[in-house]
């Protein structure tokens, strides 16, 4: 009720104060002519405050030392070509002769006050833009000299968003102002608190000496707006938990079918997606110098192609080494340990030792801002990327025939045998399989990790954690264990930070494999045993 | 009869060849025919020291059947303690004189030794340190993973992240192991300068001596009735089990016993290299220990020094003329051993016994 009052008040003072308007600009005029700094610095103010439609005109040439006056105090513009206008109403001036005018001279309270009426001048602006920003600059600058020009711009503002702002300057400038109401105050407090973002939360800390009631909405207001924060910093996290999850599932897709449906140790996975990075780069090379139109796309060419590559070295790999290797674990985990040296040497020697730069295309880089929440688009992609890879593996392994006979061999390899199946093929392609999906989490990891030879080992360990934590032969367990461990490590990174996260992380993994040796989503049934 | 015959022959031959070298390094004169150069004594020690942990990773893989991924972190544990003594020994020599403290932490501005470095200045606790720290983590990861029966790669992968975790933490400043740069700068151990050629000929010896001693103890454990368990555990552990046995107990005291030894040898391998720092907990490091075990001969503890000494003298050629192609030599031998000798060179010895 008394903020109704209140705002009734307000509205009854405008109305009352518009009649005043014109005698008031006739009175700044007055002023500006007459000689002395005290009585030109008045002038300026009351220009800015009368709402002339002209002051901003005025007040510039002022700024600019073009502004100039005559024996009988009337004020005249000089122009670029150097005749006068009359200041009042910008019509020309005949008959004014050069030498019979005087300069208006400021000093550095003159312009002072110019600076703050042009700013409030601005908020009369006719485009939106200019008038937004005006407002934000008030805002900013919460100067209760600003309140008069603030409710003569809010009274004539038509654009929404630009009001919004105005009245968030204007509640600004009446906290700090000495003689508002209480009723105002508080009405102002709930403005504020409505904007929260980080500077409204510092300026409202730091009011001080207001009524009792009014600090006591301030409080309240701070409390609300800190529980936001902190919704927002933990959906921040939850979201840099969700990037990295997404970096470690596409790191660990491919090993989730070698590994967890082939059941072979691939220690060489790491080096799958190393060369994934590479063809990004080699394909990035070929389209500058002979497709430079479609170098903005070359991720998108790179995506198939690391597959190709990498799921090419998989079937050569599986038939070259592997097979022989089939029932013996741990043997199989040596040699591919030894074919990863090999791969990352003969990568460095073809490629050299150093990083190699690989491009994030401009659609890819930047990011956008959601409430509290900042958006990287290069993470946004990989997030996007993540999905569409686990989905496309996910239809390939249930609606393909290959996909059938995946699952075939897998579970009973002699029954899918006298069915007519060739397991030694069927092998060969689902190790492709896995080893091209991991070639394109490669071209995905170049967009954010450095492309050296090195690349593949730094993921091999939590690609692995990931599987077995998820649980083997599972790629839904997969999938959340990876989330899981992304957004568990983005959540202890700001406690312990992001070394000791990660070392908790490991230990936290080896705890749980202890009491679930099988991870979260152990296969069921006879083919556990084998 | 023939194992007997093994037995000596890698006895006189890994305390023989050191003292040689150590014998002919201390009294023939520089430039004469037969002087050892001191660099070969530190190789030659280094090599021991590799011995003794492919022999510790022989001792659970070969015979518990258990793939550690893992055990450079015992070898490595050892390691530090060690280089903790040889730290506190530099005492006011340091480049900051100061005589509580080692450099790195003058350095971060500490102003204080942190508690778990007390007791490091005096030789018997950190040789203690060097077996009780392996020791305990075993015991307590072993107890852990043994009794839920986690086996086969999910044990070797999480014993990966064991030493991976520990390589993260020593690389962290804050942990007063030095960070990145680890412990070096050593200047004395038991009031001898460690850079000495007759400090070097002792550690050596010292290291073959100690590497005997390992063979030895891991013959008589493989050779008693616990072995054949231990065999038994590693070719059928359900069985076992179902024959009334505690697989697990006979796993982690195996195991413990097995990362003490590494513990022993890289608190032997600091003084002679000079250095310890995180890189020693590298997971390439355990999986390079494992290999080392596969080229001399899974399960034939004599086989687990020759690979070992095998394969790093083939490194330290390589990595001399053809330092690219290391990588492809051992990747290949990776490849090699696991396809055409899966019993090493042990077992091509073997082979030709049998066929003559």
């Amino acid at each position: 009720m008394r903020r109704l009052f209140a705002a009734l008040l307000a509205i009854a003072l405008l109305v009352l104060a518009q009649p005043c308007r014109a005698d008031q600009a006739e009175d700044a005029l007055t002023a500006l002519g007459t000689p002395g700094f005290d009585n030109v610095r008045e002038g300026v103010e009351q220009l800015a405050a009368s709402g002339h439609p002209r002051a901003a005109v005025i007040i510039g040439a002022l700024q600019s030392g073009l502004l100039f006056v005559n024996a009988e105090q009337a004020l005249f513009i000089k122009q670029s070509d150097d005749a006068f206008v009359s200041a009042g109403d910008g019509t020309a001036a005949t008959g004014v002769a050069a030498e019979d005018l005087k300069q208006v001279r400021v000093n550095n309270g003159i312009r002072n006050a110019i600076e703050a009426a042009l700013g409030a001048l601005r908020l009369f602006a006719p485009d939106a833009p200019t008038r937004l920003e005006a407002a934000e600059a008030v805002y900013k600058a919460h100067d209760p000299a600003a309140l008069p020009a603030l409710d003569q711009a809010l009274a004539k503002e038509a654009n929404a968003g630009v009001k919004k702002r105005m009245l968030e300057a204007r509640a600004a400038a009446l906290l700090s102002a000495p003689d508002a109401v209480e009723a105002d105050r508080i009405a102002a407090v709930a403005v504020l608190r409505a904007r929260g973002d980080i500077d409204t939360r510092g300026y409202l800390a730091s009011l001080t000496d207001q009524p009792p009631a009014v600090a006591a909405a301030i409080t309240a207001a701070l409390t609300s707006l800190d529980r936001l924060a902190q919704i927002w910093s933990v959906a921040q996290s939850v979201y840099y938990g969700l990037s990295l999850g997404s970096v470690l599932l596409l790191a660990a897709a491919g090993l989730a079918i070698t590994f967890g449906v082939m059941g072979v140790i691939n220690m060489a996975h790491g080096e799958m997606v190393m060369i994934g990075a590479y063809v990004t780069f080699v394909v990035q090379q070929f389209m500058r110098e002979h497709t430079p139109g479609l170098y903005g796309a070359s991720l998108l060419f790179a995506i198939p192609l690391a597959f190709l590559v990498t799921g090419a070295v998989g079937v050569a790999v599986e038939r070259c080494l592997i097979r022989f290797l089939y029932g013996r674990p741990l043997e199989t985990l040596l040699a591919t340990w030894g074919l990863s040296l090999g791969l990352q040497q003969a990568v460095r020697s073809i490629f050299g030792a150093n990083n190699r730069d690989v491009d994030t295309p401009p659609w890819m880089s930047g990011a956008t801002e959601v409430g509290g929440l900042t958006l990287t688009w290069n993470r946004m992609y990989i997030i996007l990327f993540a999905i569409i890879v686990l989905a496309a593996l996910m239809a390939a392994l249930r609606y393909t025939a290959l996909g059938l006979r995946m699952r075939a061999v897998t579970q009973n390899r002699r029954m899918a045998a006298a069915m007519g199946i060739r397991t030694p093929w069927i092998d060969a392609l689902t190790f492709g399989l896995g080893s091209g999906v991991a070639g394109m989490a490669g071209v995905a990891l170049s967009q954010i990790d450095n492309v050296s030879p090195n690349l593949g080992q730094g993921y091999i360990i939590d690609s692995f954690m990931v599987v077995v934590f998820g649980g083997v032969g599972n790629l839904w367990g997969t999938t959340l264990g990876a989330l899981t461990l992304g957004i568990v490590n983005k959540f202890l990174e700001p406690l312990a930070g992001a070394v000791m996260a990660k070392i908790v992380v490991l230990v936290l993994l080896i705890l749980f494999i202890q009491r679930r040796p099988r991870g979260m989503f152990p296969l069921k049934g006879r083919a556990v045993e084998s | 009869m023939k194992t007997d015959r093994t037995l000596w022959l890698t006895l006189s031959l890994t305390f023989g060849i050191p003292l040689v070298l150590a014998v002919l390094n201390q009294v023939t004169e520089a430039g004469a025919a037969l002087h050892v150069p001191t660099y070969v004594l530190a190789l030659a020690g280094k090599y021991l020291c590799f011995a003794m942990l492919a022999l510790a990773v022989d001792l659970v893989w070969g015979f518990a059947g258990i793939l550690s991924l893992g055990h450079a972190a015992f070898f490595a544990l050892g390691g530090y303690a060690m280089g903790m003594y040889l730290m506190r020994q530099i005492g006011t020599r340091g480049v900051y004189g100061n005589a509580m403290l080692p450099d790195f932490m003058v350095f971060l501005g500490w102003k204080a030794l942190p508690w778990y470095w007390y007791g490091f200045e005096w030789f018997p606790f950190a040789i203690l340190m060097a077996v009780l720290v392996p020791g305990l983590l075993a015991m307590g990861f072993g107890w852990l993973a043994f009794r839920s029966r986690v086996t086969g790669v999910y044990l070797s992968i999480i014993t990966q992240a064991l030493t991976y975790a520990l390589l993260l933490a020593f690389f962290r400043n804050d942990m007063g192991f030095g960070g990145n740069n680890g412990l070096t700068d050593f200047k004395d151990i038991l009031g001898f300068p460690v850079q000495a050629d007759a400090t070097r000929a002792v550690l050596l010896v010292t290291s073959a001596l100690f590497l005997c001693l390992q063979f030895l103890v891991a013959r008589f454990v493989v050779g008693s009735r616990f072995g054949k368990m231990l065999i038994a555990v590693r070719d059928t552990e359900s069985r076992t089990r179902f024959l009334g046995y505690r697989p697990e107990s006979y796993k982690l005291v195996v195991w413990v016993l097995s990362a003490v030894t590494a513990g022993i040898g890289g608190a032997l391998y600091v003084p002679q290299v000079g250095i310890i720092n995180p890189s020693e907990f590298a997971p390439a490091n355990s999986i390079e220990a494992v290999i080392w075990v596969a080229v001399g001969g899974r399960g034939t503890l004599s086989g687990a020094i020759l690979g070992a000494i095998l394969v790093n003298f083939g490194k330290t050629w390589f990595t001399g003329a053809l330092p690219e192609f290391w990588l492809y030599a051992l990747g290949a031998l990776f490849i090699f051993v696991t396809l055409f000798l899966p019993k090493g060179v042990m077992g091509l010895f073997a082979m030709r016994r049998t066929r003559t």
